[in-house]
């Protein structure tokens, strides 16, 4: 397998009472994209948001285990920390309503205080909206606020404000249910684009996307990893019965 | 300016601010947390000071101090039953006077006129009634009810004051409305349709269909709107100030000057010489600080408990 | 049967135009204050009112400036010591909704906002000005103050609720600490509301007079200083309407025409605060 960025060692979660994810082990493959997939309540966004440690700022949550980011475990390290280095884009897009585009793309350095010229600014604002493809749409109105712009726009919005920071990898939390087909198309593109300089961790309940775009894919069921290959494998032949039948649509 | 560079400057930048960041996180909390704290110690303070202040007068009269008739500051005898009195006869026929008006509002915002412009329309005039402070519904009282009132009682052969209680209360009823109509709105549109399209299905008419399914359903939620009112009509101070006719003896009828707790506060307090004096003045403060909250609890009590709201 | 059917019409009918007959009657007693503080009001409002300070009784003309500019002067105090009070509570609450200290919180909130007024002048009496030995300004403040934070800090409460979590979540995934993330992106998103709250208070306590009478006191002249005595709108009117002065009576009128035009616009504000600047999620 090719090198990994990220280590994932024994991981549990809770919520209350709730034995959310079981021990979980998967090593995540550098610049490539992962797929996560499973029928609904099988524990594949818990997983991402454990990635991120959103998943303890929940009410009743927990965990246990080891995730390491480049040999570094992420429990160990102060939880503002991880985020910065790890970005997420999530299911409904939610750009910052009081922000100009602009400032969207940069809220990421303004938030955490970093001083940048106005002509850096300006070379990653122009950069990171080409490299998610809204760059001739929004170049004259990047003043404007992102409120005007469609689903599609403001969910290529988002991605440009997470990717904007360089992060290690990329968490995306069924990026494209919200949208429709044609911005759907247009972001799973993106997402082909994206793998060159970053790694990509998808949770998508479309199997059908996870096809096409990802090159590993993992299927969680009920809280369990049962299975983590190269994509092209599991969707043809799959090891354990139970991929099997959820690719066959028995159930899910 | 390569990815590179850029990623450079961002871990140095990093580990820099990362520092300061930790620390102006834990300051932020810090300060959410003590301001809320401090507004319940400022309750506590409130309680005690009014109880500590109390003191003396507690002492001196003891239980005498609700059942005394006579409130007299020469002979440092302070009876508060002429007091009591007043708020209960102000704030209940205060009360009376507005329920027809207030239930009245409540129906025509929660049934009939749900929303459009006459809705937006007495919505706004009520929210401005509602605005009004309390000292123009006071002044407003004195200079143009109270003579009104004076004409009334000269042709029912009562001694024409024109204050009184009756004035009182008449303002405090205008006051009360927007109040009690808008809890009284709020749950009768929450009334749930099927409710009433049962009503209607088995041949009601609209009014039938109030009167005998909506109201007894939005009842609790009523009550509680009233006894919010009835709240904010015993702390009501100026309006009832100004028209209530400043006496200290136990009202005779409805026409009768009076006082209520409020208002002989707002009127004796700077005047009171001696600390016996304040003090009883301050009992009266607690004890509307206590009857005022007691009410508010009861009535969110209610709105909880039968999940109206 | 007919006749039955043509009753209860009759009575529904009947029902419906008493409850709007009532419905707008009650509205009867706003028209006739407003028409009684034009008519009496305005014929004393001229720029000599509003600047010029009182003149002892007897002597004609003489202005309310002071109580102008004392309402002006207890407003600011009492929003500079419950704005930023009101506000942090109100982030405290919106964000730590299952913590107990917020149950607490919010029942004392409750309490707060049923004190009687004047409760709350034995208060700042109590508190300040039998300790400093004076009436004064300062005293006042802190009473309306006390007014003002419930109503502060349910709006700002309630208008922070009303913030998607997924904003406070997509700027923590940016690596952003907390106290940014409110400050930049949740505060702004409901600055509408918040201020909204802040001019509603304030249309409250600018109309307030139980708590000034033996606090803030009054003053028949122009007083800067915080920590005397001072005048204010709802407070000369209470005094001049007392009085046996039929000019005081008069000044009176116009001072309440004034104060209400006051709160009114107040409230307009807050109206058009939300329609204009409300942010939609």
């Amino acid at each position: 397998m090719e090198s990994e960025i990220l280590r994932i060692e024994n991981l549990n979660a809770y919520y209350f009472e709730n034995h959310v994810l079981k021990d979980i082990n998967l090593k995540i493959p550098k610049n490539k994209v992962t797929a996560i997939m499973g029928p609904s309540g099988c524990g594949k966004t818990t997983l991402i948001r454990c990635i991120n440690r959103l998943h303890e700022l929940s009410p009743g949550a927990r965990v246990s285990g080891k995730i390491f980011l480049q040999e570094e475990n992420i429990f160990d390290m102060e939880p503002m920390m991880v985020r910065k280095k790890i970005g997420m884009v999530f299911q409904k897009p939610n750009p910052f309503p009081t922000m100009s585009i602009y400032n969207n793309v940069l809220s990421g350095y303004h938030l955490n205080g970093i001083k940048l010229s106005k002509y850096e600014e300006e070379r990653i604002v122009e950069e990171t909206l080409k490299k998610v493809g809204l760059w001739n749409e929004v170049k004259d109105s990047l003043h404007k606020r992102g409120t005007f712009l469609s689903g599609g726009q403001q969910q290529r919005l988002c991605i440009a404000r997470a990717i904007a920071l360089y992060p290690e990898i990329l968490l995306m939390d069924e990026p494209t249910s919200a949208l429709d087909p044609i911005s759907a198309a247009k972001i799973e593109e993106l997402i082909l684009n994206l793998k060159e300089n970053y790694t990509v961790v998808i949770v998508t309940h479309n199997l059908q996307q996870a096809s096409r775009i990802s090159d590993y894919t993992a299927f969680l069921l009920l809280g369990e990893l049962i299975e983590f290959d190269k994509t092209e494998k599991i969707f043809t032949v799959p090891s354990d019965p139970r991929t099997e039948n959820y690719l066959l649509g028995k159930f899910g | 300016m390569t990815p590179i560079s850029l990623k450079d400057k961002l871990k140095k930048d990093r580990l820099k601010k990362f520092r300061k960041d930790l620390i102006l996180e834990i300051i932020f909390k810090k300060i959410l947390s003590l301001s809320t704290i401090f507004i319940i110690i400022l309750i506590f303070s409130i309680f005690l000071t009014l109880t500590f202040n109390s003191l003396p007068s507690l002492k001196a009269f003891e239980l005498k101090f609700f059942y005394g008739k006579k409130w007299d500051p020469v002979f440092n005898e302070f009876g508060a039953l002429p007091f009591l009195i007043g708020t209960i006869l102000t704030s209940f026929l205060a009360l009376l006077i507005s329920i027809p008006f207030s239930i009245s509002v409540s129906i025509f915002l929660g049934e009939y006129f749900r929303e459009g412009r006459i809705s937006s329309l007495l919505k706004s005039l009520i929210e401005l009634l509602a605005g009004i402070p309390s000292i123009i519904y006071g002044f407003w009282g004195l200079f143009v009810l109270a003579p009104v009132v004076r004409f009334i009682q000269i042709k029912l052969g009562f001694t024409p004051y024109g204050v009184g209680i009756f004035t009182a209360s008449l303002i405090l009823s205008i006051m009360i409305i927007p109040y009690s109509s808008s809890i009284g709105r709020e749950v009768i549109e929450l009334v749930p349709s099927e409710i009433k399209e049962a009503a209607y299905s088995l041949g009601a008419t609209r009014y039938e269909a109030i009167r005998k399914v909506i109201i007894p359903y939005a009842g609790s939620g009523i009550i509680s709107g009233v006894l919010l009112s009835l709240g904010r009509a015993l702390g009501e101070t100026m309006a009832v100030t100004m028209v209530i006719g400043n006496s200290n003896f136990i009202p005779k009828n409805i026409f009768s000057p009076s006082n209520t707790m409020a208002s002989v506060i707002a009127n004796e307090f700077t005047e009171a010489t001696g600390d016996l004096y304040l003090s009883a003045l301050i009992e009266i403060g607690l004890l509307l600080f206590l009857v005022t909250t007691g009410i508010n609890f009861i009535g969110r009590y209610i709105i909880r408990k039968y999940r109206v709201i | 049967m007919e006749r039955q059917i043509y009753k209860r019409i009759l009575k529904d009918r009947l029902f419906k135009g008493i409850i709007i007959l009532l419905s707008f009657l009650t509205t009867l007693p706003l028209f006739l204050i407003l028409f009684h503080l034009i008519k009496n009001g305005i014929s004393s409002l001229n720029l000599e009112f509003l600047f010029n300070l009182p003149k002892p009784v007897g002597e004609k003309g003489g202005g309310i400036a002071n109580a102008i500019l004392g309402t002006f002067i207890l407003i600011l105090i009492s929003s500079f010591l419950s704005i930023p009070i009101g506000i942090s509570v109100g982030i405290y609450l919106s964000e730590n909704k299952d913590k107990k200290l917020s149950r607490i919180a919010s029942l004392v909130v409750d309490i707060l906002q049923g004190i009687p007024s004047i409760v709350l002048g034995i208060i700042a009496y109590l508190w300040i000005v039998k300790p400093m030995g004076h009436f004064s300004a300062f005293s006042g403040g802190i009473a309306l103050a006390i007014m003002m934070l419930p109503v502060i800090i349910k709006s700002t409460e309630e208008t922070l609720k009303l913030v998607p979590e997924s904003l406070k979540e997509a700027g923590l995934s940016l690596g952003a600490p907390y106290y940014k993330i409110v400050l930049f992106v949740i505060l702004p998103s409901g600055l509408s509301g918040i201020i909204t709250g802040v001019l509603l208070g304030v249309s409250r306590i600018a109309g307030e007079t139980a708590p000034l009478l033996f606090t803030a006191f009054g003053n028949p002249y122009m007083n800067l200083n915080i920590f005397k005595p001072i005048e204010s709108l709802p407070h000369l009117i209470y005094n001049y309407a007392k009085s046996p002065f039929s000019e005081w009576h008069q000044k009176a009128w116009s001072a309440s025409f004034i104060l209400i035009l006051i709160v009114f616009t107040l409230n307009i504000l807050s109206k058009l605060v939300v329609k204009r600047w409300k942010v939609r999620f």
